[in-house]
Order: structure tokens, then C-alpha cells, then sequence
């Protein structure tokens, strides 16, 4: 009966098993050819305290003397161990710095992901029952508006209305600054990610909302529909009621596809409110010059986009059984 | 899909004329594009330099959309702005059109490059469009031509998937299999037969592309691996403006993402315009 989930995921690695080094030999050729020297990154403003014995010893205890085939193996090698280097802006093991890093991305990403999809479904929902009408016309003017605006630009205008001009929530930061973490309330935390959420999760809503609509409109055209209208259901009874269940499946399975794309966006938007997360370390790691910690956040975003995708897969053929076959 | 089965709900969902759309899109998106690629070079002499004693004003006749912090207006420095982004953006779009046409014609070679342009799709899309912006952009040690590099190999997958289906069905039809049993040479029929279904695809691709070009690019200027700071754009507009939103100056912020917000929307909907008129389901009449 679920037969089709273990083969899926058993292919689904099989990818990964491919995909994973390729990505690894890619990222690591392209940070190469960053024509960015990480011991001048690193030294920075101490120019003057550091010598060329110095920069020679640092370049050494890195490992950078040697050539590029050779370091590559020696990365592999400690990347197959679990061991992903050290950022040079941090200070401390890569791994430990994204793991450090990975919950507050997490809260953010997660929060945006649950609210864009309850308001991209719903406004795509009525925006279909509407159709034509000035609901539907309002709502996708929205969307669309909102597809071609920058999301930290979105994100800068928040920020000037809400925490500047009327002074209703925090500017920046995830917990008021000067204040250890248990001295933090949980209040205090969530007033610290209103902006920051409604940005992230306002920035992706467009497609969302247009495939609702559309998955919808496609299903209110049909024969089901047609009956039920026939027997006097209204439009709104229609969307919400059966039309709902129709539409969530495709509406979760392209929102999970898509949530690698929130990622992306988390970083712009970590950017403006100075949130304590990945995007904010990648940001610095590629500023910094600091290319263990870009390379361990890249092979970390490349599993999330893959976990993104098969949970996608996943969701669609709960949805439509029709595709289980297929895999 | 249905329409002249459903007298009841004959609201069309799709505009009746999709040509006269297109054509009205284009219109305004061509005379927006002028207005500010010609407009920033008209100028007044010093309309960029700093001025001390016009610093920090809101919103009044002689600067209609404010100063910033330098005394700089934000009106000028936007349409500076505006412009250097739209060049980037063109010439990063072009280039990443263009290597969505080399590589969606490389698929049709054979088995093996298929194989080939299908990994490296599966590569492009393994990392979030972004995270793999900014590596490649990392990679060129930013600056304008790291932008450039950056949008045109991240953004290929979707329009490199569309011209090679479209290629491989042109290819495998019966018309062009008679050409060539006539005696026409492969140029020939990739002059006459491959090149008019092709180029509408690739124009309505590179159209879709420019929006999302000119945003990545604003983007990778705004968090400092974009366009240089001392050129005008506008994510360094934005980036500098994040400071002076704080003392409550709002218009420093308004205007350079408004603009943009602008132009990327109204190629957005002639790229929607253009996609419906060659798209499978377009409509043509």
C-alpha cells in the first residue's frame, strides 16, 4: 500500500549521493577562484603588527601553501569525517557556528513558511471564488506587485513605518540588545520576530497565490463543481469547502518546493534586521572572505533545498495518489 | 479551457486580447527604459554632488523627493541609480539568455549532453537562488562584473528548459524530417524552421529574465557584493539608507526602491504578456 515511499526516498538519495560531491567539487572550485587572499582578509587593520614571516606561518597553519588539488582532498577528507573547518570570522569550527546559528534561521524560515502559506492559500482561494471581480483584481494586483518589489526593500519600509514612525516593535536584532539570553521574555522574542516574519513571508507569496487561484478556478470549471452549484452551493462554500481540499495539496507541495527560496530570502532579510542567523553569517563569511564557513552554509542550504523538494514529493502524492505510480 | 462550455461564469479569467496587451506593455516598458537610460545623462551639471547645506530634507519643491544624509538628491541619485541597474540588468539578462540558448541546444546534441545539461540544472537548482549568487558573485570578487557573471549563470535553468523542449520537438517533427529528406542542409533547417519558433521564445525569456536580474543585482549591491559603492545604485542606496531610516528619514528609503519596484514590474507583466502569446496556451489568434 505505501509501497511508493521508501522507493521514492531510495531515489531520491541515490540523487543526493550524486548531487552531494559534484556540489562539494563545484563550491570548492568556485571559492578557489575568489581572487580574495583570506590571510589579508583575516590580518585586516593589524597590517602593521603582522609581518611576511607571519602572514607565511598563517598561510601554513591553513594549509594554503600547498596546491589546489592537494587541499581539496585534505577538505574531503575532513568533510567525510564531519569536520568542516574553521571560520575565519568567527573564529570557531564551522560546524559549530552554523549549528549555533541554524535555530534562529530555523524560527524565522519555519514562522514565515506556516504564515505565508495560510494567507497565500487563502488569498488565492478567494481571489478564485472572486474571479473577475474586484477581490480577485485587488489580490493579484498585490501579488504581483509584491513579486517585482525587493523583499529588504520591503523590509526597510516596514521597519521606517512600524519600529521608526509609529514605534510599535523593535527595529533590529532578535531580543533587545545588553541582555543575556534567559533574561529575555518570551515576549519579548516574539515582538522581536513580527517584522522579520511578515517580511519573509510577504516577499514569496505571489506564486503561491496565483497557483491557488488558478488550481482553484481549474477545479470550479469542473463537472464537481458544476454539480454541487447546480444543488446551490455558493462560490465561497465551493472554494472553502471543497475547493480547499482540492487546492491545498498543490499549494503545499509548491510551497515546499519553494521553501529553499525562503532561505534565500532569509538572507536579505537577516540583513536589514541584523538577525542573529545564517543568512546573517553568510552575508559575513562572504564580506569576510571567509570561505570555510560560505562553503559549510552552502552544502547546509543544498540539504534544505533537498529536504525542501522531497518533502514536496512527498506531499504531492499524499495529495493526488494518482502520481504515486509514476515514482 | 472551457469557456463556451460555462454560458453561467463567461467571465473571462484571460484578457481578450492578449496581442493588444502585449503590445501596451511593451509600449510603456520601452518608454520607461528610455526615459531613464536617456534621462540620467540630461542631468544638470553637479545634480549628484554632495551639498552641505541641503542635508537631510524631507520632500519639497526644490528636492520633490527629499536629500540624504550628504546633502545628495534623491530624485538625481535614483535616476542614476535607475539607469546603471537597468544596464547591468540588460547585459546580465542577455548573457544569461544567452547561455540558456547554448545549453539548451547543447541537450539536443545527444544522449550525453543531455545527461550533462541536465546535471548541471540539477546543480543550479540544488542551492537557493540567492545562496548561489552570492558564491558565484564571492567567486568574482564582486564588483559589477561579478554581478553580471553571477545573474547570468544562475538564472538559465527555466528558459535553457523551454528551448530545448521546444528544439527537440522542431527537431523530431515531420516537416523537418522532409526538409532534410530533400536535401536541405542542417543550417538550413535551423535557419528556416528552428530559428521562427525559436527566437519568440527567446525574446519572451530574456524579458523574464530582466526583472529578476535587476532585483538579484540590487540585492547583492545591497549586502556589499554587487555594484561598486562609489557608483550609483540602488542597492547601495538602500544599503545607506538603513542608517538614516533610524533618525526617521523614510524617503531616503522610498524613492530608489520605488523606482526599481517600477521597472521590475512592468517588464514582469510584458514578460506575462509575452509568455501568453507564445506559450502553449496562448492566444493567438
Amino acid at each position: 500500500m505505501n509501497a511508493w515511499l521508501p522507493a521514492l526516498v531510495a531515489g531520491r538519495l541515490l540523487r543526493l549521493a550524486w548531487l552531494l560531491p559534484l556540489a562539494a567539487t563545484g563550491l570548492f572550485v568556485l571559492i578557489s577562484m575568489a581572487p580574495i587572499d583570506p590571510v589579508q582578509a583575516y590580518v585586516g587593520g593589524r597590517t602593521s603588527q603582522i609581518g611576511p614571516e607571519q602572514r607565511e606561518a598563517i598561510a601554513a597553519a591553513w594549509g594554503l601553501d600547498r596546491p589546489a588539488p592537494e587541499r581539496f582532498a585534505s577538505w574531503l577528507g575532513r568533510l567525510v569525517q564531519g569536520d568542516l573547518g574553521r571560520s575565519i570570522t568567527f573564529n570557531a569550527p564551522v560546524l559549530q557556528v552554523i549549528a549555533a546559528r541554524l535555530p534562529a534561521s530555523l524560527a524565522l524560515v519555519g514562522s514565515a513558511f506556516a504564515l505565508s502559506f495560510v494567507l497565500g492559500t487563502l488569498l488565492g482561494l478567494v481571489a478564485g471564488a472572486t474571479r473577475g471581480r474586484w477581490p480577485d483584481r485587488v489580490i493579484r494586483t498585490i501579488a504581483v506587485v509584491l513579486a517585482a518589489s525587493p523583499g529588504f526593500w520591503i523590509a526597510i519600509l516596514l521597519v521606517a513605518l512600524f519600529a521608526v514612525g509609529l514605534g510599535w516593535l523593535p527595529a533590529c536584532c532578535a531580543a533587545p540588545p545588553g541582555r543575556l539570553d534567559s533574561e529575555v521574555a518570551l515576549a519579548d522574542r516574539w515582538r522581536h520576530m513580527v517584522l522579520p516574519v511578515v517580511t519573509l513571508s510577504v516577499v514569496g507569496l505571489a506564486p503561491l497565490v496565483l497557483h491557488t487561484r488558478q488550481s482553484l478556478i481549474a477545479f470550479l470549471d469542473g463537472p464537481a463543481a458544476r454539480h454541487l452549484a447546480a444543488h446551490g452551493a455558493r462560490p465561497l462554500h465551493l472554494a472553502f469547502g471543497p475547493g480547499l481540499r482540492h487546492a491545498a495539496g498543490v499549494a503545499l507541495t509548491l510551497h515546499l518546493a519553494g521553501a529553499g527560496e525562503l532561505f534565500g530570502g532569509s538572507v536579505l532579510a537577516e540583513a536589514v534586521f541584523a538577525w542573529p542567523g545564517l543568512g546573517q553569517a553568510t552575508v559575513r563569511a562572504a564580506t569576510g572572505a571567509d570561505a570555510p564557513l560560505l562553503m559549510g552554509i552552502g552544502l547546509a542550504t543544498l540539504l534544505f533545498v533537498f529536504a525542501g523538494n522531497l518533502l514536496a514529493d512527498i506531499a504531492a502524492r499524499l495529495a493526488d495518489p494518482r502520481l504515486r505510480r509514476a515514482a | 479551457m472551457s469557456d463556451a462550455a460555462e454560458p453561467i461564469r463567461a467571465r473571462p479569467a484571460r484578457p481578450r486580447h492578449p496581442q493588444r496587451r502585449a503590445m501596451r506593455h511593451g509600449m510603456i516598458a520601452l518608454a520607461l527604459l528610455g526615459a531613464v537610460l536617456a534621462g540620467a545623462p540630461l542631468l544638470p551639471e553637479g545634480a549628484l554632488s554632495v551639498d552641505a547645506a541641503a542635508r537631510a530634507l524631507a520632500p519639497r519643491p526644490a528636492h520633490p523627493l527629499g536629500t540624504d544624509l550628504l546633502g545628495r538628491d534623491i530624485a538625481a541619485r535614483t535616476l542614476a541609480a535607475l539607469a546603471q541597474s537597468v544596464q547591468v540588468g540588460l547585459l546580465a539578462a542577455g548573457a544569461s539568455t544567452l547561455v540558456a540558448l547554448v545549453l539548451g541546444l547543447a541537450a539536443t546534441l545527444g544522449r550525453a549532453a543531455d545527461h550533462l545539461v541536465g546535471g548541471l540544472t540539477e546543480l543550479a537548482l540544488g542551492l537557493p537562488h540567492f545562496v548561489l549568487l552570492i558564491m558565484i558573485a564571492f567567486a568574482m570578487g564582486g564588483g559589477t562584473a561579478g554581478v553580471i557573471v553571477a545573474v547570468a549563470l544562475t538564472h538559465w535553468p527555466r528558459l535553457s528548459r523551454v528551448l530545448r523542449h521546444e528544439a527537440q520537438v522542431i527537431a523530431a517533427s515531420d516537416y523537418v524530417a522532409i526538409s532534410r529528406a530533400l536535401g536541405r542542409s542542417r543550417l538550413w533547417v535551423a535557419r528556416h524552421h528552428l530559428a521562427p519558433h525559436l527566437v519568440p521564445q527567446i525574446v519572451a525569456g530574456f524579458v523574464v529574465i530582466f526583472p529578476h536580474a535587476i532585483l538579484h543585482e540590487a540585492g547583492l549591491s545591497f549586502i556589499g557584493l554587487g555594484i561598486e559603492p562609489h557608483l550609483p545604485s540602488i542597492g547601495v542606496m538602500l544599503a545607506e539608507s538603513l542608517r538614516e531610516i533610524m533618525a526617521g528619514h523614510w524617503w531616503v528609503a522610498a524613492a530608489p526602491g520605488l523606482g526599481l519596484m517600477l521597472v521590475a514590474l512592468i517588464f514582469e507583466r510584458l514578460g506575462e504578456a509575452l509568455r501568453r502569446l507564445s506559450g502553449p496556451a496562448g492566444g493567438t489568434t
